[in-house]
């Protein structure tokens, strides 16, 4: 589903990726782990496409298309999805209206008509039941004065709502209690599917238990430095950062 | 220091010459002459104020304008108008109050079909009760109006739907409008007032409007005004606001129009722990170069004061704000608070900042702030990020960015109309 | 802030009698004739032995200064000068140029210990275990002492007064004197070109990190003297030097005119920090005499990656007019201002600062904290521009403003100019008075109403004494505890 080979970018002329590679196959969640610094949030903002950072080599495909050069919205449309380690606050802009307004253009890319209200109304009603978001909080403007949890467990609705078929989760954990933690844990689970993959970005094993991994993914200095199965999470929870970053010196 | 006498341009010796000719068309009439004489003699000894007069550095008239254009002629009084008023923005439910070049119409008939305890009429006499007659637009205002609308709302009125005062330049050619209108609100009384400003594109037509809000003892007004005049006009305005004690006053103002445009306003507390908002929208483009200059003048205790505007500049446009906050010795407890915002969208846009604190009572807590720079590009991104397109994501932020100045209206309609404003610009933009 | 009602009286009984520096030295001394004239500046100039080129630069600025007149757009009020009632001049008899401090006049020596000013090498600042601090004390209007020259000039920094410079660096003197601040700048610096007496000359040269704190001591001793200093540092590429400024006069009846000049460049990569603490005499309780503070500070990034820092602990003058201010003339330049502007009795404070955006992705920071109490005016008036080339220009100001007492006004005037759609300004500012609740819970603790708001009071300016170098930090805060002994705590 998502494919990322040899990935060089930097930002301002630093280099920050230098040289990832990584495949995510549909159904697979896929973890990156890695101490700060190691280019992690990077390779999330290069996937969704932001400005600011340069590719310099290698490419990004998703279902084979290599995305890269195409503007953020568009690979939105084809269903790529990231959770925002520190989503914004927009003031003015109602939450409601703001989601109906990327799911209309999403769906008006793709070709498809836009959702009939009753049914958008019905389905975000639906969604933040069930991550414990009030009517009052949808009423609100986007993220404005939310709590840390509150904002994460909105990316995970707009998530659950858009439907995407590859979701890219940057330090979702952050800043959330055990609580929290559960409810996001619990929505993305339930996204499991099929048809459906994630990259699960963190620092910490902690998420790794809620949301159990298939593979795991260790970054140091902007590259891959090891793979394996859900026993490397725990194997560095154990052992810490420090013997990777003597393998990327190497 | 006495500055020598300047040598008078050409736009200062038509205005003085339109003077001496309007003074023979008026009737004599004692009261309003000696407060014209007294006006353009203040005139005379000024000038056009020029970029060296603080209040003017950013909007310089004397160099701005060169011109100036006929007095427009006084229509007949039923004279109908080849616009319909207001017709802009959309239905609101108002009771229409129309000027065609500055002249009030169907006065006559207007008295009965107005609201009980609302009065209309009409005094020769054009002296300022609350604006400061030693400025120069005031100046020339009070010289060269043909008289005051006056209007009256009894005490303790409630007037339901709002009064519309549409002013409409009826123009093929250049000409000036200059009117004066003030407004009476009566003790507890309370009152919606929208205030429409629209005339011809491409035709340089010129307008010098003072407006006058005195609300009394918990009166309570909300004043909403638009400017969407021509694309070549040049707009002078002045708003006096006086508040009595305990009363209540907001006042917004939406620019759209005009090549030229400066929006004075005077807000005087003139009774104890009266509030006031003063909100502004605007939206430049073009060559357009619009100035907002307030100031709140808190000369009694316990008084409150907001004020939000909110400025998107595109193109070659150049926006000015200005805002001071007097507190006077013994206005204790004052409670001030300004705020300007502006995004630039464009390389060659321009703003200009000028917040104000002039504080001599200690016992109060008043602050400003002003911003400036372009649409963030990290809400840009997140709103891409979900499938929003770029244009439409900038429309969704410079939309959400204006809409905060409109939030205080308790009048679901008017936000609605002005919203409405909102969008047809930005939807022009793209 | 009513509740310290106290406080507020005590400023009225006290005021600002008890300036500690009020006192005068009796030294004889040599003056020019009073009054400004082509004879009284070629008096100047050949007292100091100058150059041809420097008497017309100094000629050419007293024909222009004839035509201008005095700025009146400062919030402040004086009345008239009567610049030909001035000495223009004025010098201890055996100052002029001593060879080494045994020569130095031991009054002098006297005056400048009792302001706590080492001009012994092996003697620290009051109250600063081993810093040391290279010392250039001017009294009146001329130069007595500068410190540390040996060890400075080791390290290839020349540090003297200006006189000096022009007769031994005349070529550094000629490229950058008048290139910050021109000689038709204003009224006052104009003046200045045409009568400055003497100051500091800073060269770094290229890579050098200035091994030690310099400072300038400025002390107006004699009556109807006017004091124009000029100063003048010059960073070359990648050096580094932190400048410390201290100024005191006695107590006068009439007020006295101190018109100074500073002009800073820094060229690439190269930061200048400077620092002020200005407590010059501010006239008594009932306003009379005092020091006209009327002070054009200028410094320009020339370089690209450049660094200027303006911090300034304003507590002294009867009139204070004084804009620091950065031309960012070089690409990702910087420039910084902190200030700090205690008023109390009559005083009247008009400061703030200037920051030209020029070059691209220059960056500014305005932090300035005004505290009014008795009979004070103290306004902040600032100006942040960006350029329309000025791509990435960020800026931010921040103004607070205390009062103290009911008699006293504090205003603020920014002025925001911006040309550039990517240059990003963001300008706050507030103006109260001290929280009750925060009084209340200091003084449950155990504090009385004149502790708490002194604590208070110098929380509200930490960020501003901050900045200061240590060396003069312990100075600066003590001197704002004086000021705040009588007037706020």
């Amino acid at each position: 589903m998502l494919e990322i080979r040899n990935l060089h970018a930097e930002i301002d002329g630093k280099p920050i990726l230098k040289g990832v590679t990584l495949a995510v196959k549909p159904g697979e969640v896929a973890a990156i782990m890695g101490p700060n610094g190691s280019g992690k949030s990077t390779l999330s903002y290069v996937i969704a496409g932001k400005d600011e950072y340069e590719v310099t080599k290698g490419e990004v495909l998703l279902d084979g298309e290599n995305i890269l050069g195409i503007d953020p919205d568009q690979r939105a449309a084809k269903g790529l999805f990231l959770a925002f380690q520190y989503p914004l606050e927009i003031p003015g802009v109602a939450t409601m209206t703001f989601l109906k307004a990327a799911l209309n253009a999403q769906r008006k890319k793709r070709g498809e008509e836009e959702i009939a209200p009753a049914d958008f109304i019905r389905s975000v009603n639906r969604v933040a039941d069930k991550l414990g978001i009030s009517r009052e909080m949808l009423r609100r403007a986007l993220n404005v004065g939310f709590s840390g949890g509150e904002k994460k467990r909105m990316e995970i609705l707009q998530m659950a709502l858009f439907e995407p078929r590859m979701c890219v989760l940057d330090e979702t954990d952050s800043g959330l209690d055990i609580d929290a933690l559960r409810i996001v844990a619990e929505g993305v689970n339930a996204l499991r599917a099929k048809d459906r993959a994630f990259l699960v970005i963190t620092h910490y094993q902690r998420l790794l238990s809620h949301i159990v991994p298939d593979t795991v993914h260790v970054m140091a200095d902007g590259r891959i430095v090891k793979s394996g199965g859900p026993e490397l999470a725990s194997e560095l929870e154990a052992k810490g950062y420090a013997d990777f970053a003597a393998q990327t010196a190497a | 220091m006495t500055a020598p006498t300047p040598i008078r341009t050409k736009a200062e010796t038509a205005l003085m010459a339109q003077y001496e000719a309007l003074r023979r068309e008026l009737p004599k009439q004692a009261a309003g002459q000696s407060a014209r004489e007294a006006a353009m003699a203040t005139f005379a000894a000024s000038g056009l104020p020029h970029r060296r007069i603080e209040a003017y550095h950013y909007t310089d008239l004397r160099n701005l304008l060169r011109e100036a254009a006929p007095l427009a002629h006084r229509p007949s009084a039923t004279a109908g108008s080849s616009v319909e008023a207001g017709r802009f923005l959309g239905d609101i439910d108002a009771h229409e109050i129309i000027f065609v070049n500055g002249s009030l119409m169907h006065a006559e008939g207007l008295a009965s079909q107005l609201p009980k305890g609302v009065s209309i009429g009409m005094v020769a006499d054009t002296a300022p009760g609350i604006l400061d007659g030693n400025d120069a637009v005031v100046a020339l205002n009070t010289a060269l109006s043909r008289e005051t609308v006056t209007l009256e709302i009894a005490q303790g009125v409630a007037v339901e739907r709002p009064l519309h005062l549409a002013f409409i330049q009826d123009a093929g050619a250049p000409q000036a409008v200059f009117a004066r209108v003030c407004v009476r609100i009566g003790e507890g009384a309370s009152v919606t007032l929208l205030e429409s400003h629209e005339g011809p594109n491409a035709i340089a037509t010129q307008s010098n409007i003072g407006v006058e809000i005195a609300a009394a003892d918990d009166a309570r007004v909300e004043h909403v005004r638009v400017n969407a005049e021509g694309d070549k006009a040049f707009s002078l305005s002045s708003l006096g606001l006086s508040l009595g004690h305990r009363a209540c006053a907001l006042s917004l103002n939406l620019i759209l129009g005009s090549a030229i445009s400066r929006h004075q306003i005077l807000a005087r507390f003139a009774g104890a722990e009266a509030k006031l908002r003063l909100d502004g929208v605007g939206m430049l483009d073009g060559g357009r170069h619009a100035d907002v200059t307030l100031v709140v003048d808190h000369a009694m205790p316990g008084g409150e004061s907001r004020e939000l505007f909110k400025t998107v500049v595109d193109d070659r446009a150049n926006a000015i704000f200005q805002g001071k906050i007097i507190v006077r010795p013994h206005a204790q407890k004052t409670d001030g608070k300004m705020m300007s915002a502006a995004l630039l969208l464009s390389e060659d846009a321009s703003m200009s900042n000028k917040p104000e604190l002039e504080i001599f009572a200690d016992d109060v807590q008043c602050g400003h702030g002003a911003t400036c720079g372009a649409l963030d590009e990290n809400l840009l991104f997140y709103l891409m990020a979900r499938g929003i397109p770029r244009r439409e994501a900038q429309a969704i932020l410079i939309r959400s960015f204006l809409g905060e100045a409109l939030e205080e209206l308790s009048s679901d309609e008017l936000r609605e109309a002005l919203g409405g404003l909102i969008d047809s610009w930005l939807v022009r933009r793209s | 802030m009513p509740a310290v009602q106290e406080t507020v009286d005590r400023v009225r009984a006290i005021d600002v009698d008890q300036y500690r520096w009020g006192f005068s030295t009796s030294i004889e001394s040599e003056k020019a004739p009073k009054g400004l004239s082509e004879e009284v500046i070629g008096f100047i100039s050949g007292k100091k032995g100058e150059p041809q080129w420097l008497l017309d630069w100094r000629l050419e600025a007293l024909r222009r200064w004839r035509t201008l007149e005095e700025p009146n757009w400062a919030r402040v009020h004086h009345p008239k000068i009567e610049y030909d009632e001035l000495y223009y001049y004025a010098a201890p008899k055996k100052g002029g140029g001593p060879a080494s401090l045994d020569e130095v006049d031991p009054e002098l020596l006297k005056t400048f210990e009792k302001l706590g000013i080492p001009l012994k090498e092996q003697a620290v600042l009051a109250g600063v275990e081993g810093a040391r601090v290279a010392v250039d004390a001017v009294f009146d209007s001329v130069s007595v002492a500068t410190t540390y020259k040996e060890e400075l000039a080791k390290a290839g920094v020349i540090f003297c007064s200006i006189s000096e410079a022009v007769r031994e660096h005349p070529e550094l003197v000629r490229k950058y004197l008048g290139s910050v601040v021109p000689v038709t700048d204003n009224f006052f610096a104009t003046l200045n070109s045409a009568v400055f007496t003497d100051g500091s000359f800073v060269y770094l040269p290229k890579g050098v990190r200035c091994p030690m704190e310099l400072s300038t001591y400025f002390r107006i001793n004699e009556q109807n003297t006017g004091q124009f200093e000029r100063t003048l540092i010059i960073a070359d590429e990648g050096s580094y030097v932190s400048y410390l400024e201290g100024c005191t006069a006695p107590k006068r009846d009439e007020n006295q005119l101190h018109a100074a000049v500073v002009e800073l460049i820094a060229l690439d990569n190269a930061e200048i920090k400077y620092s002020t603490v200005q407590n010059w005499f501010p006239g008594d309780k009932e306003g009379k005499g005092g020091i006209y503070n009327f002070v054009t500070k200028r410094g320009d990034c020339r370089g690209k990656n450049s660094k200027i820092s303006w911090t300034q602990v304003e507590t002294g003058s009867a009139i204070t007019w004084k804009y620091p201010s950065c031309i960012l003339r070089g690409d990702n330049s910087q420039g910084e201002f902190y200030s700090i502007a205690v008023s109390n009795g009559h005083q009247q404070v008009d400061s703030g600062t200037k920051m030209l955006h020029l070059g691209k992705n220059t960056v500014s920071r305005i932090i300035s904290k005004g505290i009014a109490a008795g009979h004070s005016d103290n306004t902040y008036r600032g100006l942040v521009s960006a350029h329309r080339k000025a791509s990435g220009a960020r800026n931010f100001t921040n103004c607070d403003s205390l009062l103290i007492g009911q008699d006293c006004g504090a205003h603020t005037v920014p002025y925001i100019e911006s040309k550039n759609a990517s240059a990003v300004f963001e300008h706050e500012a507030t103006t109260s008075k001290i929280a009750e609740d925060q009084l209340f819970y200091c003084t449950q603790r155990g504090l009385n109403e004149e502790e708490a708001v002194a604590l208070i009071v110098n929380g509200f300016v930490k960020d501003v004494l901050q900045q200061l170098p240590m060396e003069f930090a312990v100075e600066a805060q003590k001197l704002i505890a004086v000021s705040l002994e009588g007037s706020v705590g």
